[in-house]
């Protein structure tokens, strides 16, 4: 972590993966932290880079925070579960 | 109340669920893992979802249903796992005084689910190929022939 970041700025995620995209990243959740404030678009960021099998997936993916679809533009907040859809295949 | 189930449904069950001496017409929808001409040798089709967030979205979806037909009683119920072709993965049952209400309740629960209920299909098929199946219906990777 950068000396500069301010810990009480920092938020930590709990992403989920679902189908395609958690064969793709090799696992099927992560802890994510970064300084708020931040959107859900910053949380699919970070992922991309930090884990090399999430480079597939796509940059504006479908997502959800706390059970509900949202926005890449949407704030999250500490504690958030941040989720990563694939295009919806139900029924 | 929960939506999601591992084993064969039960339209008697869910019909029973919504029966009432007031509702005059009952309409059924169900979904069927398929194995038609576009499909390549589909087997069966291994259901998954993010469980939690279908539990709650089913209950949103209900609510906007119950909202348009406040008359309606609906049942619905998905199934997860792996569903051998010819046997049903959704079903939902709308039960309302009249027949009109009925259809266009279930036909909007079937609509919403293909919309927001965050549930991913992958095909198994006779070859031994395995492919994730995108919202049109098609595989995600189809071979260059087709």
């Amino acid at each position: 972590m950068p000396a500069t970041v301010d810990t009480a700025t920092l938020a930590t995620v709990r992403v989920r993966f679902f189908a395609r995209y958690a064969e793709l990243v090799g696992r099927s959740e992560a802890a994510v932290s970064l300084p708020l404030p931040a959107t859900v678009g910053d949380v699919v960021r970070r992922v991309r880079e930090d884990f090399p099998g999430a480079r597939a997936l796509p940059a504006r993916p479908l997502a959800a925070v706390n059970l509900k679809q949202a926005k890449l533009e949407a704030r999250v907040q500490d504690g958030d579960e941040v989720a990563l859809l694939p295009p919806i295949a139900g029924g | 109340m929960t939506y999601l189930t591992r084993d064969a449904l039960s339209v008697d069950q869910l019909v029973a669920q919504v029966a009432a001496s007031t509702l005059g017409g009952t309409c059924v929808f169900l979904g069927t893992v398929r194995n038609g001409p576009d499909e390549d040798g589909v087997t069966a089709i291994e259901y998954s979802a993010y469980e939690e967030m279908v539990e709650a979205e089913f209950g949103r979806l209900v609510a906007d249903a119950r909202d348009r037909w406040p008359e309606a009683r609906i049942a619905v119920r998905h199934r997860l796992g792996t569903i051998p072709v010819g046997e049903a993965s959704i079903a939902i049952v709308a039960a309302a005084p009249h027949r009109a209400q009925a259809f266009e309740a279930c036909r909007y629960v079937i609509e919403g689910v293909k919309q927001r209920i965050p549930v991913w299909k992958k095909e198994l098929r006779v070859d031994g190929s395995e492919v994730w199946v995108d919202p049109a219906g098609r595989p995600t990777a189809k071979p260059s022939h087709v």
